[in-house]
Formats: structure tokens, sequence, C-alpha cells
């Protein structure tokens, strides 16, 4: 990796990066942003035509943790996977620009591309069920991950593995670090893969519905350590999801997209002053506990969501 | 006791085993609990907790192990004969798995009709379209297949045929869980229509706390099998359950929060050890 | 209702100018059919469209199309009696005297046999794929569905046919039986049903427990109509591919049994009992033996390419045929 990282750690401890959604901009010599993507287009083209799966999406984020909400088939996971171009064909991506820490993403060979992939911009999956392999111990899975980024020696690499686990809050690292995939619980097995995914400790971590598949209680001590990796090593996350209320309680800013088009950049505490009818009307489908209602409220959909603006 | 009295569900000290010998695992531990006719019972839980497998174990379709059931005063046995169907439906989770896949709506609607022996061709046409119009599906859907649909429409054709042999009660097993925000508002008011109009009782299970609150009228928590609490919609706004586990789950459904987070971490550490 | 959804409800514009069937074209990709019937035209046109847009399958249908035409149209194609010997034409190369492809060994027509042979193939085949296949899915879906002793002893059956080699198996069934087309027939469906039970058995665990069975069951389906009308439509995909990849190894047996004077006697013209007469004169008359093996290979490759297309056109995982 020769890409240079000159941002101090306490430029990075701030989210300063100027937005345009929500055009605030608190310092006037702003660093420049860990992604800018500007106008994202994804079309799959099919049998049956064209599907825009993303249209014209831009997004500038720092280090701070950005929150995509929408509902299925808005192009929120289309668009983190786009990220790391890893859409196949018959998918194609377009952009303006999609520029990660000065590394131009749309023009960079492969061999770049797996340098920052798990490297620099890690991914996690809403099931670990899925990511990790299922006939290799799991401290070996981590410590693998590891060498293939970092030319460290075995023991380095498992000592390294076992703290990553100690870092996720795991009690007794020793006997998971040993332990099969199969033998974990949903919530142990995403934590595996938390720890999989920032022990070469990347600057981006994009999560896909990283808590879908986990209990409300567990969901809620994952999201902690993820918050806590953000804070502690200045990382940027883009948190994907299809949970209102969670994303605008846990982070800074929140994307709602419909359909592939950006409808509202908000800042998250202030979601619930959300001016988009679409997001709107997602609040208020919602059914709340302490607001009792006879009927819920449905979502008209307006085709003019989907013009081009 | 008179017959108003008589509880459409009455389940007593069920006990679900699922395998033998060293493998068996017990899901259900001694459950009771009643419902009244015209009323949405709710059943919450994390995943595990053998909310499920309550609705499995009345249906037929988990092994039973101890306990009692009844279905309007009366026992059910091992076997379920045609006049329990015909009382008893149910909605499955998932709108993707529950339908024939290589069946037409019209073939998955007219089947229980058919099985029954209900009506003759023309008179299972007027019942299936009905039956779609009732949940608010056009006859343009009658000779659709599943894939044709969305998650929501097919989650509205699972409900159209559960009340096919209009059935007095209807269990829902998470029957929105796999559906968007907005779909899940639909299909929700749609449930509290169709159970007016029809005079319907229901069975709702659900890990979400808000959907249990918004459609039930009491509700039991559960935690490893077993009822943790069993209380009333309004205990539970109020926020006032007995036990802690329910105080944290309804915390957490209210969002992300760093402190609650650190609470919920370490009352695991603790029952662990 | 999601983007997707929209989409495939608005299919778009087929880029073909209409022709004067546009009327069916539209009722064929109709959104909302109108009755059962137009519902299972419009999913077989749209497996047709997958299966057509993939030109080696195209060229296997092809093939085994001309098969059938030529077996119908044998009596018109033919042109000398298949049967009558000539001993004076003998071993002529293929073109004399009007022999397109040659005589054979008591100076019969080649062409003239090849053309009969594909009567006797066409009815290997057709009778092989309606016992086998339909006897193997019976057994593999109540195998599977029921479980339990049922499955161990049927599928402790279907292993220890499977435990054979099917040519050894079945010369063994039609030396006991005697020689004959029809008991080769019968040896080869014997042999040939264990796969098919396995395949649906497969598929019958993996739908067994799904949600729309339990529905159906919850509905008070019994297990006849479950097996019947749930589990054994979800199996005939994978069976049909399997049936038609593995025909070319039932007209190969066929042939084999022929070959070896077990199958169809002489003087049928059966291409494999062709094949073994020709075999004395390889050398010198290479045509003799060469020509029904030609029509064998055609044979078994439109079969193997009509497979692998069904396969991919059938794909009972992606829903949509």
């Amino acid at each position: 990796m020769t890409t240079d990282r000159q941002e101090t750690p306490a430029a990075l401890a701030e989210h300063t990066q100027e937005d345009k959604g929500a055009g605030t901009a608190t310092d006037a010599q702003a660093p420049r942003p860990l992604l800018e993507i500007e106008d994202l287009r994804v079309d799959f083209h099919g049998r049956r035509g064209i599907t825009h799966a993303v249209r014209g999406l831009s997004l500038s984020m720092g280090r701070e943790k950005i929150g995509i909400v929408g509902e299925s088939g808005s192009g929120k996971s289309v668009t983190g996977r786009s990220i790391l171009r890893l859409i196949r064909p018959p998918g194609v991506v377009r952009a303006r620009r999609m520029v990660f820490d000065g590394i131009d993403l749309l023009s960079a060979d492969e061999r770049t591309m797996r340098a920052i992939r798990g490297d620099r911009i890690a991914m996690i999956m809403q099931d670990p069920k899925f990511s990790l392999n299922p006939v290799m111990r799991v401290g070996d899975q981590i410590a693998e991950a590891f060498r293939v980024h970092r030319r460290v020696s075995r023991r380095e690499a498992k000592e390294r593995a076992l703290e990553m686990l100690k870092a996720v809050r795991i009690r007794d690292p020793e006997r998971v670090y040993h332990a099969w995939p199969h033998e974990l619980s949903g919530g142990m097995g995403q934590r595996v893969m938390i720890a999989m995914m920032l022990i070469p400790e990347p600057d981006l971590l994009i999560a896909d519905e990283p808590t879908s598949a986990l209990d409300v209680t567990v969901a809620m001590q994952v999201l902690a350590i993820m918050d806590d990796l953000v804070s502690s090593r200045g990382m940027g996350l883009m948190f994907i999801s299809h949970d209102l209320d969670l994303v605008a309680s846990f982070c800074d800013r929140v994307i709602i997209m419909y359909a592939g088009r950006v409808m509202e950049v908000i800042e998250a505490k202030r979601l619930h002053e959300a001016q988009h009818p679409y997001t709107r009307g997602l609040l208020a489908s919602l059914p709340r506990i302490d607001e009792p209602r006879e009927w819920l409220q449905t979502l008209k959909r307006d085709p003019a969501w989907l013009e081009e603006a | 006791m008179t017959a108003a009295d008589t509880p459409a569900i009455a389940v007593k000290d069920l006990s679900v085993v699922f395998g033998q010998g060293r493998e068996a695992f017990q899901a259900v531990r001694g459950v009771s609990f009643q419902v009244r006719e015209g009323e949405t019972y709710g059943l919450v839980g994390e995943s595990g907790s053998g909310k499920s497998t309550v609705l499995r174990a009345i249906t037929g379709l988990a092994p039973v192990t101890g306990g009692r059931m009844e279905i309007f005063g009366q026992p059910l046995g091992h076997d379920r004969d045609a006049a329990f169907c015909r009382t008893v439906q149910m909605v499955f989770q998932d709108p993707y798995a529950s339908l024939h896949p290589r069946r037409t709506i019209d073939a998955t609607l007219s089947e229980p009709l058919i099985i029954h022996g209900i009506g003759d061709r023309q008179e299972r046409a007027e019942r299936v379209l009905k039956a779609l119009a009732d949940v608010g599906l056009g006859p343009e859907f009658r000779f659709r297949y599943p894939h044709q649909l969305s998650g929501g429409q097919r989650q509205r054709v699972a409900i159209a045929r559960a009340l096919m042999l209009e059935p007095k009660i209807v269990l829902l097993d998470e029957p929105t869980s796999a559906l968007d925000v907005s779909i899940q508002a639909e299909v929700l008011n749609l449930l509290k229509r169709l159970k007016d109009e029809h005079g319907l009782t229901y069975v709702l299970v659900s890990h979400n706390l808000a959907v249990i609150a918004h459609m039930c009228e009491r509700l039991a928590v559960m935690q490893h099998g077993r009822f943790v609490e069993e209380m009333t919609v309004e205990q539970l706004r109020a926020g006032t359950p007995r036990e802690e586990y329910t105080r944290n789950l309804l915390d957490a459904a209210r969002g992300y929060d760093r402190e609650k987070a650190a609470r919920f971490a370490a009352m695991e550490a603790l029952e662990e050890e | 209702m999601t983007k997707k959804g929209n989409d495939r409800s608005v299919p778009p514009v087929p880029e073909e100018a209409p022709s004067g069937a546009g009327g069916l074209r539209a009722w064929l990709e109709s959104d909302a059919p109108t009755s059962a019937f137009q519902a299972r035209c419009v999913r077989a046109w749209l497996t047709w469209l997958k299966f057509s847009s993939n030109p080696l399958a195209v060229t296997g249908l092809l093939i085994i199309v001309a098969l059938v035409l030529v077996a119908v149209f044998a009596p018109l194609l033919m042109t000398h009696d298949p049967l009558a010997q000539n001993l004076s034409d003998r071993l002529l190369p293929p073109g004399e005297k009007g022999h397109l492809l040659g005589t054979d060994g008591l100076g019969r027509d080649i062409y003239s046999r090849v053309i009969a042979g594909s009567r006797i193939t066409l009815y290997i085949v057709g009778l092989v794929t309606i016992t086998a296949p339909l006897f193997g899915l019976l057994v593999g879906t109540v195998s599977g569905y029921f479980g339990g002793w049922v499955d161990i002893v049927l599928m402790r059956i279907t292993d220890i046919i499977l435990a054979f080699p099917k040519l050894i198996l079945a010369l063994a069934f039609v030396a006991a039986l005697g020689p004959g087309i029809g008991n080769a027939i019968l040896a080869i469906a014997i042999t040939s049903w264990p796969p098919y039970a396995r395949i649906a058995r497969a598929e019958t665990l993996t739908v067994r427990n799904a949600d729309y069975i339990m529905a159906s069951r919850l509905q008070g389906a019994s297990d006849a109509r479950i097996v019947l009308a749930h589990i054994v439509p979800m199996c005939v995909s994978s069976v049909i591919v399997r049936v038609t990849l593995d025909m070319a190894g039932i007209i190969l047996t066929a042939a084999g049994l022929g070959f070896l004077g077990l199958g169809a006697q002489p003087p049928t013209p059966e291409w494999g009992a062709m094949i073994a007469e020709g075999r004395k004169f390889l050398l010198d008359q290479w045509w003799v033996a060469t020509m029904p093996g030609i029509a064998i290979f055609l044979v078994s490759l439109g079969f193997n390419l009509l497979g692998d297309g069904l396969r991919d056109a059938l794909d009972p995982r992606s829903g949509q045929a």
C-alpha cells in the first residue's frame, strides 16, 4: 500500500466533513472526505429490460457513522457493494466520481481493489453463518484474514486475533478462537465477523444489515462494539439498514433511499423532523408502543419521487 | 361453565421436546394460558424462546410431550381432524416459503375447498374471488404464480388461504417480520379489519414488541421455553412490567443507547456465570 | 410494491416487430392470465424463451425432432425394403447402385435399415421413459415423505440395484427372461429407475418441511394429496432433466444388448445389432458398422444437449419456470 494517510489523529476524531445534504461545514479547512461519490448509477441488464438499482446517488462522508435506510429494492445494499466494486455482470456501475481517500475506485485496477478490499474498506454482511468458512476454526480464519494483508508470523497473527476477539468483548477469547463456526450463536458469530473485518484496521467499514438476524438485546451489544471502534479508531462506518428507529438512534447522519434515489439526507437526531413525505410516511407507518392507534398509516407512494431532480 | 365462558384456546402445562436421548431439546416447558373468543393474544420473545413452537404444538406440527390443549372446550388428541382444520388456521412467517411455487393462486386458494368437498366449480371460483377481494387483491391475481407477487401480496394470499375454511381462530406466526415497514402497516391493518369482519380470535407470535402492543389485548413474554410473565397491553404501554427481562426487551425496542447496551452486556455476563 | 416488483409487472415491449401472431404473443405474455390454462401456457412460454436462447439446446431439440420425424415418415424415406436381402449386391460402398450408404453383408440397404432403426430406438426410448422415471419418482417421493422404516426399506432396495453395473444387471435379466427387444426394454427399465428414486427423494427431503406443505397439511390434505399434488410437481423437473441426460445411456445400453445378441434379434434393423454384424467387415468395409454408429452418436448427442438445455430452463430453484 502506497497511499498517503496525512490526517492527524486529532483531525480524524472530528467529524467535520463538508456535506451537501445537511450543508454544515463547521471547520474552515476541512480535511478531504474519506469517501466521495457523485452520481452513482447501477443498472442490471436482464431479459426483461434494464433495472435501475441506483439512480444518481451522491454522498460524501468522513470518519463518521452514516446510515443508509430504505426498504427492500431501494438500492441500499447495491450501493454498499458497488463501492467495493463487487457488482458483477449483468450489473453495470457508473459514476461521475467515486474516490476513497484519494484513490479513484472507478479506474483502479483489480489488484488495487484487492488490496483495498478487506484491508482499507471492510464489509460485514447480514448473516455470519454464510460469511464464515464452516470447516475452519474461527480463530484461524481471523488470523488468516490478517496474514492476507500484513506480513506477520503465525504467532503474531494469533496474538492479534485473540486481542481482537477481546476487543469485540468476547469474554473467553481462547475458547472462541478454537471453536468451529457452527458452535457460535448468532450474536457471537457477528462479533467474530466484526473482529475478522477490523483486524487490518480498515478506514471504512460497510455494515449491511449487521444486526437484523440478531435478537434486540444482542444487537444492542454488537452496535455498542461498532460504536466504540468508530470513536476509538477514527473509522468511517456505513451502516445499511431497513430499521429507521435503529439508524436514528445509532448513526450521525442518515441517507434515506427509495427506488435507487436519495430522498433525503438528514442528521440522525433530527430524523423525526424529516420533511420528505416518504420519510414521514415510513415513520408514520411504524406501530409505536407508547402511542396506541386504531389503524396504522399506510404509505402513499408518489411517482414524482422517482423523477430526477 | 356456560358456553360464553369457554375459552377459545386453553393450554395447560404444555411441553414440547424435539429429538430423543442426549440430543433432546426442550423447546417449551410447562406453558399454560387461555385465549378468550374474539381476543388477540400475543406471544413475544427472542429467537429460541419457544414462541413459534407453541403455535406449532396447537396445530399438531410439533411433538407434544406433555400437557393438555382445548379448543372451545374440545380436548385435542394426537391427530387433528377435519373439524379442527375448519376451526383453526395459521399464517406463516415467510410469505416466500408458504406458497407452493408451482401452483397458481387459484389452485392454492381452492385446495381447502376441494379437500373439504365445499361447493362445485362455479361456487369455488366465486369464493376464491371473494377471498381475494377480502384481502385487497383484484381478480387479475387469480391465475398468477407466487413469483409474480411481491412479499406483501404473497402474505395477503396466505391470509386469504387461512380464511378459506372460515375458521374461528387464526394463529399468526410472525406474519410481518419478513416485510418492509410500510407493507407491514398494510398487512396489520388488514388483519385488524378481517378480525372485526369475521369475528376472529388471533394468537400473534412476534419478536417485535411494538407490533404486539399494536395488535394485542393481552400478551405473554417467553424466554427459554417458559412464560416470563403475562400482562395486559396497558401494563406494557405504561412501562411497568414486573420482570426485568421484559423491561429490557422494552428498552431495547426503543432504539440504541450506549448505556443500555452496557447494561445488557453486564447482565449477559452475570447469566453465564 | 418495491421498485423491482414494479419493473416485473410492466414487461418491456418485445423488441421484435409484432408479427401476425401479435395477439397470441400478448396472450402468452399476459401478466394477468384469465384461466388456469392460460397461466400454464404463459409459464411454458417463459420456459421456452429461456430454453430457446441457448443455441446448443435448440440443436439438441432439432436432432430429437428430426429423429421423431424420420421415425414417423420412415416408410416414405426408405428407398429399399430394410429386410430384403440381395446377395449379389453384398457390401457395396456408399453411393453405388442407388444404395446411399452402401449395403451390408447380406446385401441389405444400410440407409433404409438406419431409417427403420430409428423407429426401434424411439420405441425403446418411449417405453423406458414412461416406466422407469414414473416408478422412480413414486418410490423416491414416498420414501422421502414418510421417512422411517418405509424410507429404510425402499432405499436399501434402491441401493442393491444401484450396486450392480447397469449393463451387467440388464444382461442378467435378459438372459433370464430370454433375448428379444421387449425383454431388453424391461431389463433397462428395471435397472434404470434407482437414480430417479434417489433424485426424487433428495428433492422431497428439501421440500417436505416447507411451510407450504405444512399449510396444506393444516388444511386437512391427505398424505396422498400432499405427495401427488405438492411434492411430485417439485421433483418432476429434476427427474425430466436426468431422464433426458440418461437417454443417451439407455440408447447405448439397448445398442449394447443388441450388439451382444441379447436385444433385438436379426433381422430386425436395430442399430446396436447392425454394428455387431458390421464388426466382421470393420477393416475392409468400414461403412457397414459406421453408419449405424453415427446414428447412435447423433441421437445420444441430441439428448445430451437437450438435457443440458432443460437443466438451465427448468431449474427448480429459479422459481420462474
